[in-house]
């Protein structure tokens, strides 16, 4: 996908930064710079900020999570402020790290990937941005009210999200909030990718991060509403008399799970569908080979996109469905692992008979596609009622989620990170620590979380503070790679911050394979780019 | 067009998109309720059938403790004994009684919970004031049977079962039926 462009009109917008041209001046001082920006790479550099934070807040409560479970019985804390950690340790992860962070690549990256000047409206992504800081400041400070945050898990299945007090309405009107914010964003990034394309830039030319965030995005648009209907549903059951969720009054708490779950589904692929777009752009990339499959990638990105609506009951085999519903169900969910596999398939074929290299970004892709199909198949493994039955709510559930949203998203955001870092600051980062920080992880996460399909297939519950002394060894080795984990991200931390105050200068484009539009540009990234779009052949 | 208006067009499906998407979210409650309905799931206000002719097992004893309860209506409701000791498969009847406090006329739905779970796979009820809307005068007070029968079939590690009742209040107009009892 070569890019040509007018090498004049270029240097004129963006080599005279200060110049008469009203879009190449550069950006206003100190903090009104970030209050006030509507430039898409200051929202998309915010965006990771803000849910790099977040990571660290979620980190550090699961840090307490696992300092509790070091050893059986109670050590540190009260059973109810360890059910807030693992609640809010969960709804932060989602909405505040792993989402908020692909929003942020794809702030940055769409418009460059696509030969567009900025987002579609960007007002409009200001404010989808500065929504996020009050939702994790209610999060946050819930913490503090009467009664402790909210404590049910982070689905906040009723009666318990029913019952319990402000810190509940808190986490409540957070999510109201993420949900506005997620599908603002949603449809910058629709209308973005649809609109405003460079000429020549076919749908079918378009990189496949950007296929992957399109089809995200729908998803966004089609689910958050709903979830939206559904904490509103739970703050009239608590405030307003309504009895949608509760037995008692004629509600029933088992449709909270459909209609929760008719949004969760959907939002694990919001999750990793991004990731793979990521993955897409790197392994081609390190392998010197275009991606081999590119078409089947969109269609499998797609059918993954529309099973992932279908197949939400698979959360709740439990509640007592009719069989065939679960049959229904399973069959479905098992359907999913084929456009996954082709995707799986795919990557595979990339790196085959290519050049590679394994710098830092190729590095995190290879883990990435090897411990998300791990997590993947314990997904499949899930799927069947009869051992689902036998899992649910078990540790063996945490061990294949985190397998698929830590080594799944999350190793395709740090991929991501170093891959577009020589792009974003116009320095190399330390490939050593950045290795450092690969293999750290790699191995940290692996000791915390594939021990965990030992203690769920031995029978240890989710959400337990304390528990039966023969799960104390492999809780006790879990905690370890967890504090390592946390601590090895303390490397990331280095790396970024020593990237973005120095370093070798980068090139235009620093990895010799890669071919997407965003390369054409010099590294830093200019504050307005492709103010004239280039040609796309 | 340009390319501001084609956005701005584009924006307005998807805030539409997503408004109705939201209400589809709501629409998800009537549609539930129809298909528990369809699949006979849930269904609270039916009477039970009894197929077959089921012998009493007077070698076992079973306690069955009576809970009442009401929520938000001023009534009174409580069962006219705290529990009855029947053997699996034998007909009982036991009385619950229930006055209205207030000197309106309120009509009201009793949803019936079953403690442990799997005792709502046992019990058969013939007959019980859960099954319709109950409406008393100001001041009234009613006796009200529940008619039932625990299979033999229960497994023999329980032995002690609760059975409660909360009546919520209905608006006057709204059908006695449980699954959609609209509160006021």
């Amino acid at each position: 996908m070569a890019a040509v462009h007018d090498d004049h009109a270029h240097g004129h917008g963006h080599g005279h930064e200060h110049g008469h041209d009203d879009h190449a001046h550069g950006p206003p001082k100190g903090m009104m710079r970030w209050l006030t920006t509507t430039n898409h790479k200051d929202i998309g550099t915010m965006y990771l900020w803000f849910s790099f934070s977040m990571f660290i807040v979620g980190g550090l409560m699961a840090f307490g999570i696992r300092a509790e479970l070091f050893q059986p019985g109670m050590q540190l804390m009260t059973p109810e402020f360890f059910n807030s950690l693992t609640t809010n340790h969960g709804l932060i992860m989602v909405f505040g790290a792993i989402m908020p962070a692909f929003v942020g690549f794809a702030n940055w990256q769409v418009p460059m990937m696509i030969g567009a000047p900025d987002m579609a409206f960007a007002r409009m992504n200001n404010w989808s941005f500065w929504l996020l800081p009050p939702a994790a400041l209610l999060l946050v400070s819930a913490f503090f009210v009467p009664g402790g945050a909210g404590a049910g898990g982070w689905t906040f299945y009723p009666p318990l999200s029913v019952q319990m007090g402000m810190g509940m309405d808190m986490m409540i009107f957070a999510v109201h909030i993420l949900g506005a914010s997620s599908i603002m964003g949603s449809i910058n990034i629709i209308t973005t990718i649809l609109n405003m394309r460079a000429p020549g830039m076919t749908l079918m030319k378009m990189p496949l991060f950007v296929w992957t965030w399109l089809i995200t995005a729908y998803l966004l648009v089609l689910v958050m509403p709903v979830l939206a209907g559904t904490v509103t549903m739970l703050l009239t059951d608590r405030h307003f008399g309504t009895n949608f969720f509760n037995a008692a009054g004629g509600g029933d708490p088992i449709m909270f799970q459909h209609i929760f779950w008719f949004f969760g589904h959907p939002e694990v692929y919001i999750m990793i569908l991004p990731a793979f777009g990521i993955i897409s752009e790197i392994l081609p990339t390190f392998s010197r080979k275009p991606l081999f499959g590119y078409s089947s990638m969109v269609y499998a990105t797609a059918s993954i996109a529309i099973l992932s609506c279908i197949v939400w009951a698979h959360h709740m085999f439990t509640v007592g469905m009719p069989v065939t519903a679960q049959l229904f169900f399973m069959y479905a969910t098992m359907l999913i692992a084929v456009p996954t596999g082709v995707k799986v398939f795919n990557w595979t074929a990339t790196m085959w008979q290519g050049s590679m290299s394994f710098e830092t970004p190729m590095l995190f892709a290879i883990g990435f596609i090897f411990l998300f199909t791990i997590g993947g198949f314990s997904g499949v493994v899930c799927a069947v009622i009869p051992v689902d039955i036998q899992v649910q709510e078990t540790y063996y559930v945490i061990a294949h989620f985190h397998y698929v949203l830590v080594s799944g998203s999350l190793f395709a955001l740090f991929g991501g990170v170093y891959y577009w870092l020589p792009k974003w600051t116009g320095h190399m980062y330390d490939e050593s620590l950045g290795k450092l920080h690969f293999w750290l992880s790699m191995v940290f996460f692996n000791v915390t979380f594939f021990v965990q399909h030992f203690l769920g297939l031995a029978g240890m519950p989710r959400r337990v503070p304390d528990y039966a002394l023969q799960f104390a060894d492999f809780n006790m080795i879990s905690s370890i790679g967890a504090f390592g984990f946390g601590l090895s991200q303390l490397v990331f931390l280095t790396v970024v911050v020593k990237c973005i105050r120095g370093g070798k200068k980068a090139e235009a484009k620093p990895w010799d394979g890669a071919t997407t539009l965003e390369w054409d540009l010099p590294s830093p990234a200019p504050y307005h780019s492709w103010v004239t779009p280039p040609v796309v052949k | 067009m340009s390319v501001a208006q084609a956005n701005t067009v584009i924006m307005k499906k998807l805030l539409i998109f997503s408004v109705a998407m939201f209400g589809f979210g709501f629409a998800l409650v009537p549609f539930y309720e129809k298909i528990c309905e369809v699949a006979g799931v849930n269904n609270l206000l039916k009477a039970d059938t009894l197929t077959e002719n089921i012998q009493v097992d007077t070698s076992r004893w079973l306690t069955i403790e009576l809970d009442a309860n009401t929520r938000g209506l001023p009534w009174q409701f409580k069962p006219m004994q705290a529990s009855v000791r029947i053997h699996p498969g034998e007909m009982v009847e036991v009385m619950y009684e229930v006055r209205n406090n207030s000197d309106r006329e309120v009509a009201g739905q009793a949803i019936p919970s079953y403690s442990p779970q799997l005792l709502a796979q046992h019990l058969k009820k013939l007959e019980c004031f859960c099954f319709t809307k109950q409406v008393l005068k100001p001041n009234e007070v009613r006796q009200m049977p529940v008619q039932f029968m625990i299979e033999p079939s229960l497994p023999s590690n329980v032995n002690v079962m609760t059975i409660s009742y909360t009546f919520f209040e209905l608006s006057s107009e709204s059908a006695d039926t449980g699954g959609k009892a609209k509160p006021i």
